[in-house]
């Protein structure tokens, strides 16, 4: 293994970027979900394309429209900088980046979750006397525990990966905003690099690997609480 | 319980208009499948919105489209117990039994967890999780689920389809003495007229998203005869046998009525089809039929075509079904003696 300080930051960073990304969309996530399964309105199909839209566009093109909203002469940049918050090229852009990215698969595995719901139950708990709102707290949100396990692990994984976007929105910086991919980036495309890039490859694959597995325990003991 | 109702809904080709007044304790609503009873309870329960009209619940407006008012399902204080048990596969036994209970004000609880588990024999389930109950037990649970939600209407949508026969009569009892033991109103949903016979004073008859008629279980069964391909189904609660070789002795009136699927102890319910009795003027000296039974006939009723002979053995009603021309052979009519033989093999056991 031969990691240098930076590569050390890289790694910090990535993680810290993918725990924010899908702690901050898990709300939204089982929300959009929610709306999406229970909930008839119009405009369903709409607000369905959006949120699988960055599903199907390349990260670059999304990377370029958030810099075009968060950038400087942007409506939201504009917006956040009367505030004194500059987003773009921190880390917090990649944040945004990567939860834009992974959102997608997100909603997609909650959601499925929420679609194996017998709507009996949340009849059954109307009649006993729950408001609408208690049965989202005390039947949906526990029965969807699984999707939404399954929703961050993905998601999480897909941030830890998070390339094109990112670089976009939040460059390359060393130490400020390079994480993983961005760093292999940096060695493939140096020739003396080819040992450092597969350090990070291989801790990459660790990442990975760890992720799918704490996923599979935490479906298998919700399976056997339920 | 006073239901006040004159609704209509329309959903896609099925349309649903329904104006009347139930009241009772326990009220049916008895119609086939795709009659609309299903539509009809989700609308009472406030779980599907009316297209217009007015829901009216012991004076207490429940909806009224012309008034604007329509109750949340949580404020109509309706529980339901669904065909299927529609347990909370996440909470325990005894979370399921209390989960109306904890969302009821308190001084709206008077009906407590321990009575209820004693009169549906629970306490041995409370501890369990809900995947490891059979489904007999799930329905009981469920059953003592809304109870404990001490709702002022206890809503049944056929609660016993989902089982199978032997259990379905041993749940009875316990559906019944839960409405009658806790003084609950209870409208109960059903496609099969034994159950309603059994469960319910009074029944509202749909068809086809239309009132057919209000009437009592029992005329309906009478009108029934005919169609039903084992005429009508006299309903025995029989207890304390004797046996005497194979056969059980059950006490009846001064006699005995002979049955050969019985059981030792304890009372058991038989169906007996109106089909099985043959009506003699005289006494019959010798036949193989085991109980020859000495009835007035009480009552002659007409459904078509058919006749229907109410007959009093010994203080106990029979309805024996035959053909009019022997009505008119026999001369049957009110205030005459005739002997009833129905075999032993004739009784079916339900529960």
């Amino acid at each position: 293994m031969n990691l240098t300080p930076d590569d050390l930051t890289a790694i910090a960073l990535s993680m810290k970027i993918a725990v924010t990304a899908t702690v901050i969309s898990l709300p939204f996530g089982f929300a959009t979900a929610w709306l999406m399964v229970f909930k008839p309105f119009r405009g369903k199909v709409l607000l369905e394309v959006l949120v699988n839209l960055p599903l199907t566009l390349p990260p670059v093109v999304i990377g370029y429209f958030l810099l075009l909203m968060l950038g400087r002469n942007g409506w939201i940049g504009q917006a956040l900088a009367s505030v004194g918050i500059e987003l773009v090229f921190t880390w917090k852009a990649a944040v945004i980046a990567s939860a834009t990215v992974g959102f997608p698969l997100l909603v997609r595995s909650i959601r499925l979750g929420m679609e194996s719901i017998d709507r009996q139950l949340l009849e059954a708990s109307r009649s006993l006397g729950a408001p609408w709102y208690d049965t989202l707290a005390t039947v949906i949100l526990p029965l969807s525990l699984r999707g939404m396990v399954a929703g961050s692990s993905l998601m999480f994984a897909r941030s830890l990966g998070e390339f094109g976007a990112t670089i976009i929105v939040a460059g390359n910086i060393p130490g400020l905003t390079q994480t993983i991919p961005l760093a292999i980036y940096d060695y493939a495309s140096s020739p003396a690099g080819t040992s450092m890039a597969l350090s990070l490859c291989l801790v990459s694959v660790a990442l990975s690997v760890s992720v799918l597995f704490v996923h599979e325990v935490l479906a298998k003991k919700l399976e056997h609480g339920g | 319980m006073k239901l006040r109702i004159d609704i209509e809904k329309q959903q896609g080709d099925f349309s649903l208009k329904v104006k009347t007044e139930l009241s009772g304790e326990r009220v049916g609503i008895f119609g086939a499948s795709g009659s609309g009873k299903s539509t009809l309870i989700h609308l009472i329960s406030g779980l599907t919105k009316p297209d217009a009209g007015k829901i009216y619940l012991d004076d207490d407006c429940l909806f009224d489209s012309q008034k604007g008012i329509d109750l949340s399902p949580e404020k109509r204080r309706i529980a339901i117990v669904f065909q299927q048990a529609t347990l909370f596969p996440h909470l325990s036994v005894k979370s399921n039994l209390l989960y109306g209970y904890k969302r009821c004000k308190p001084s709206e609880r008077r009906i407590g967890l321990d009575a209820v588990m004693k009169a549906l024999n629970l306490e041995h389930l409370i501890e369990r999780g809900v995947g490891k109950l059979s489904g007999g037990e799930k329905q009981r649970v469920a059953l003592g689920r809304a109870v404990l939600a001490n709702p002022r209407l206890l809503v049944m949508d056929e609660p016993l389809s989902a089982l199978d026969d032997s259990l379905r009569y041993q749940i009875i009892p316990y559906l019944r003495s839960v409405s009658e033991e806790f003084g609950i109103p209870c409208l109960f949903i059903s496609h099969s007229l034994t159950e309603m016979r059994l469960m319910t004073e009074q029944v509202m008859v749909i068809k086809q998203g239309r009132l057919d008629q209000i009437t009592t279980p029992n005329k309906l069964a009478r009108a029934n005869m005919a169609l039903s391909p084992h005429g009508y189904l006299n309903l025995l609660r029989l207890s304390n046998p004797t046996m005497q070789g194979w056969l059980h002795h059950y006490p009846w009136g001064n006699g005995a009525l002979i049955i050969s699927d019985g059981r030792k102890e304890g009372t058991s319910l038989f169906e007996l089809s109106s089909r099985d009795i043959i009506l003699f003027k005289n006494h019959p000296e010798a036949i193989s039929a085991r109980n020859l039974l000495e009835c007035e006939v009480m009552e002659l009723f007409e459904a078509q075509g058919r006749t229907g002979v109410v007959l009093n053995s010994d203080g106990k009603t029979l309805v024996a079904e035959i053909v009019r021309s022997a009505a008119e052979e026999l001369g049957i009519t009110p205030g005459t003696t005739v002997f009833a033989a129905i075999k032993a093999s004739a009784f079916r056991r339900l529960g």
